[in-house]
């Protein structure tokens, strides 16, 4: 909608410039509550801050990943407002879906990041090869992922890391790593950082933190993997209208027993809900049709940090349940500072490089890892 | 004779088959929660707005709480940004507020306890400039070029 364009509109003129009725707008606000996990008491607070809010400048990149959570967002099922959300933002910078290509595009963020210095968003998605990594894994315009990395969250108000790759490494980190990946939390380190993990995350939830952020006009509130705690405050388990049975012991053994078709719990076919945080048993998959475990298929942990490495998909998770959620926050906690140790030295040798950003040369690329 | 018939065949009982359709047992708790916000209304006027889409439902959870809830007498229905049917169940001040995208797909459902549901009623920015807006239909009646008379 390119009538929206005008930056220095307000949501709500903007909105009805377009033509929205303030019932149109009340809906909107309605749908967005409904998106941000909000309870809709809190509607008419949303419309009066929606009404004021600017569009932020927003910086896509995309790195070593599969273009899924790009398919999520732009594939989901009410176009209608979530258009409204994604048009309220100006995506200056997107691989897949601007127009511009080649030194245009490149122009077109070192612009955005010039005129909103200090107050554009720059959403990640994909693994980054670390600095450490042989470059030559992963090039935009010929220039490592690192390096762009640096250079565009170096002014920005926030970065989110929308998917397990750019979260937690995700897929390109499962062992052995052949590229050295590493999440964006392990590389930026003075920005706030946002994880909205899954993979794919669920499109609402995407679009979701978006609109907290028009909305509110500052981050929402994080659990202690940097992820929205709306939307990841609970576990599968915790909301899945299977945990009755789950309670009364009552287990499906395999995918076609009588207790898969009663609708049993699906523990011991490796569900991994008890340890997943994610909105999946509330805001369901496909136009709200269904989500994994309604299928019959246990909840693989597709939110969760080391989501390709824990264990195998259909093994019973085998800790007890009740502990698991701290002593993995605490290990990873643990982790995230060693991590952050070593991302910081790294990061010192690199500084000079950064400044003067040069493209990968050969002899980088034929560097061993 | 094709291998199909090896193929044994069970008939599921007729309990399973039933007219009711399955549910897990959800909606119960969502109708207390009704109930209280229908003390509420009552007692104080205060109305209450419940998002289905947030309840963590299993198949026919849904199905099994309008059938519970019931049809009443008004039905409405708004075009903006697609759109929005609402129904009064057979418990007078709760309502079904279904919005829709234009694609006919669901955004949100809510319960509202309220006399009459919040889209419904003029928005209030919108009632004040109505006497303006009528204010100048009148005007431009007035005038002799628009009069019926004049023609
Ligand atoms: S183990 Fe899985 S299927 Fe069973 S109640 Fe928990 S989330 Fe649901
Ligand atoms: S059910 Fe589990 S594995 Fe499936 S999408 Fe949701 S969080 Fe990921």
């Amino acid at each position: 909608m390119a009538n929206l364009k005008t930056p220095d509109k307000t949501l709500g003129e903007g909105l009805r410039e377009i033509g929205l009725s303030r019932r149109g707008f009340l809906k909107f606000c309605a749908a967005t509550a409904s998106m941000m996990a909000l309870p809709p008491n809190l509607v008419p607070a949303i419309a009066a801050a929606l009404e004021q809010a600017r569009r932020p400048s927003v910086i896509w990149l995309s790195f070593q990943e599969c273009t899924g959570c790009t398919e999520s967002l732009t594939r989901s099922h009410s176009p209608s407002v979530e258009n409204l959300i994604l048009d309220l933002v100006s995506l200056d910078y997107h691989h897949t879906l601007q127009a511009a290509a080649g030194e245009a595009a490149e122009e077109a963020r070192l612009q955005a990041m010039e005129a909103n210095r200090g107050q554009y968003l720059v959403i990640v998605d994909g693994s980054i090869p670390g600095p450490d990594a042989n470059p030559g894994y992963s090039t935009v315009a010929g220039h490592s992922n690192y390096d762009i990395l640096m250079e565009t969250v170096e002014h920005a108000a926030a970065v989110i890391a929308v998917g397990t790759c750019a979260a937690f490494g995700g897929l390109p980190q499962a062992k052995p790593n052949p590229t050295g990946a590493m999440s964006v939390m392990d590389l930026v380190h003075d920005k706030p950082v946002i994880n909205v993990s899954g993979c794919p995350p669920i499109p609402m939830v995407i679009t979701g933190v978006l609109a907290h952020y028009l909305t509110f006009g500052r981050l929402p509130e994080l659990d202690a993997y940097r992820r929205p705690m709306a939307f990841y405050g609970q576990s599968i388990h915790d909301r899945c209208y299977r945990r009755p049975f789950y309670d009364k012991g009552l287990f499906a053994e395999s995918f076609d027993d009588a207790g898969a078709k009663l609708g049993w719990c699906l523990y011991r076919l490796g569900c991994k809900g008890p340890t997943t945080y994610n909105a999946c048993a509330t805001m369901r998959w496909n136009s709200g049709t269904s989500w994994p475990v309604e299928s019959g298929h246990p909840c693989l942990g597709c939110s969760e940090p080391g989501f390709w490495d824990d264990a195998g998909f259909y093994e019973p998770v085998s800790v007890p349940i009740g502990v698991t959620s701290k002593t993995l926050i605490e290990g990873a906690a643990v982790g995230a500072v060693a991590g952050a140790g070593i991302a910081a030295l790294a990061r010192k040798a690199k500084k000079e490089a950064v400044a003067n950003r040069q493209p990968v040369t050969i002899d980088e690329l034929e560097q061993k890892l | 004779m094709s291998g199909l018939d090896q193929i044994p065949v069970t008939i599921e009982s007729s309990a399973s088959c039933s007219a009711r359709s399955r549910d897990f047992g959800n909606a119960p708790a969502v109708l207390n929660q009704i109930r209280d916000a229908l003390e509420r209304l009552v007692s104080s006027g205060e109305e209450t707005c419940i998002d289905l889409n947030a309840m963590p439902f299993g198949p026919g959870d849904l199905e099994r709480l309008t059938e519970l809830l019931g049809t009443g007498e008004a039905e409405a229905s708004v075009e903006a940004l697609g759109p929005t049917r609402i129904r009064e169940t057979g418990i007078p001040g709760v309502w079904l507020v279904d919005y829709l995208n234009a694609e006919g797909q669901r955004l949100t459902l809510h319960v509202e306890i309220a006399t009459v549901p919040q889209i419904l009623r003029p928005q209030p920015q919108d009632l004040a400039c109505a006497i303006e807006r009528l204010d100048a239909r009148l005007t431009r009646l007035r005038d002799p070029a628009h009069s019926p008379l004049s023609s």
